[in-house]
C-alpha cells in the first residue's frame, strides 16, 4: 500500500499533474462473508507546486479504488510537484516528481 | 426442561452481546472517522440546494457499466478565481464523493473516478470568486460499485 505514481507534463505554461494512488478504498460498508470490511480510505491529500500548496482535497470512501486525478496547474517544465495524502487510519504517502 | 431453558437463554444472551458489540464497534468506529468528512458533506449539499446552473464544463458518462469506476471530469478553467471543485452524487448513502479546495497556480480543471452505488443524477460545484454554481448530469448504473 502506498504506491504512488505521479506523472507531471508541461505543455504551454501549464502543467498537467495525473496521480494514481494505490489504495483499497473501503468504505466501511461493505461486507466479506457477513462480515463488515473496516473502513480504509484515504480522508485528505494536498499537491503542492514547488513548495506552495494548490490543491486541499477532502476525500470520500466515495472515490475508487486505486483513485487516480488530474490537476491543472501553471508552471514549467522542471517544476517540482509533491503529493501527500492521509487516510482514516492515519497512514500518510507522499511522492515527489520534476515535470516533464 | 429447566436445563433446556438456561442453554436458550444463555444462548440468547451471548447472541445478543455479539450483537450489540458488533453493531455498536464497527459502526461508531466508522462514524467517527468520517465525522468531519459528513459534516463537509452536509454543507456541500447545503450549497448544491441553493447554487445556479454553472457555465463550466462537466464530462460524466451516460451509462456507467461498472459503478466501481465512473470516470468524470470538470474543467472550469475559462472561469477566473474558481477557489473549490465538488463532485456530488445525490443517491451515494455519503453523497459528497471528494471537494478539491484549488489555490494559487492551479486551473479549474478536476478530473477523477468515483463509485456509484445505483443510478443517479451527479453533480459538480464549482465555487469562483464566492458564488457557487452547478452542473448535473445523470448517470445510470448497470451494476453498483457499493458492495451490492
Amino acid at each position: 500500500m502506498g504506491k504512488i505514481k505521479l506523472k507531471p507534463k508541461a505543455r504551454k505554461g501549464v502543467i498537467g499533474i495525473k496521480a494514481l494512488i494505490k489504495h483499497p478504498m473501503e468504505t466501511g460498508q461493505r461486507k466479506k462473508k457477513g462480515k463488515l470490511v473496516p473502513a480504509n480510505h484515504i480522508t485528505h491529500m494536498t499537491v503542492s507546486h514547488n513548495g506552495n500548496v494548490v490543491v486541499d482535497a477532502d476525500i470520500g470512501a466515495t472515490i475508487s479504488k486505486d483513485p487516480y486525478f488530474k490537476f491543472n496547474v501553471a508552471g514549467a517544465k522542471g517544476d517540482t510537484i509533491e503529493l501527500t495524502y492521509k487516510d482514516n487510519n492515519g497512514k500518510t504517502g507522499s511522492a515527489t516528481a520534476k515535470s516533464k | 426442561m429447566k436445563r433446556r431453558l438456561f442453554l436458550k437463554s444463555a444462548m440468547a444472551g451471548s447472541a445478543v452481546a455479539t450483537a450489540v458489540g458488533a453493531g455498536l464497534l464497527t459502526p461508531t468506529m466508522v462514524f467517527a472517522n468520517s465525522a468531519d468528512f459528513k459534516a463537509v458533506s452536509d454543507a456541500a449539499g447545503a450549497s448544491s440546494a441553493g447554487a445556479g446552473k454553472g457555465s463550466f464544463k462537466f464530462k460524466a458518462p451516460k451509462i456507467a457499466e461498472n459503478g466501481a469506476v465512473v470516470p468524470m471530469t470538470v474543467d472550469a478553467s475559462k472561469m477566473d478565481g474558481v477557489t473549490n471543485i465538488s463532485f456530488f452524487v445525490v443517491n451515494n448513502s455519503t453523497p459528497l464523493a471528494a471537494s478539491f479546495n484549488l489555490s494559487g497556480a492551479a486551473a479549474g480543471y478536476v478530473s477523477t473516478r468515483i463509485k456509484m452505488g445505483k443510478t443517479s443524477p451527479v453533480e459538480a460545484l464549482v465555487t469562483a470568486g464566492g458564488t457557487t454554481t452547478k452542473v448535473a448530469q445523470e448517470v445510470k448504473v448497470t451494476i453498483g460499485g457499493c458492495g451490492g
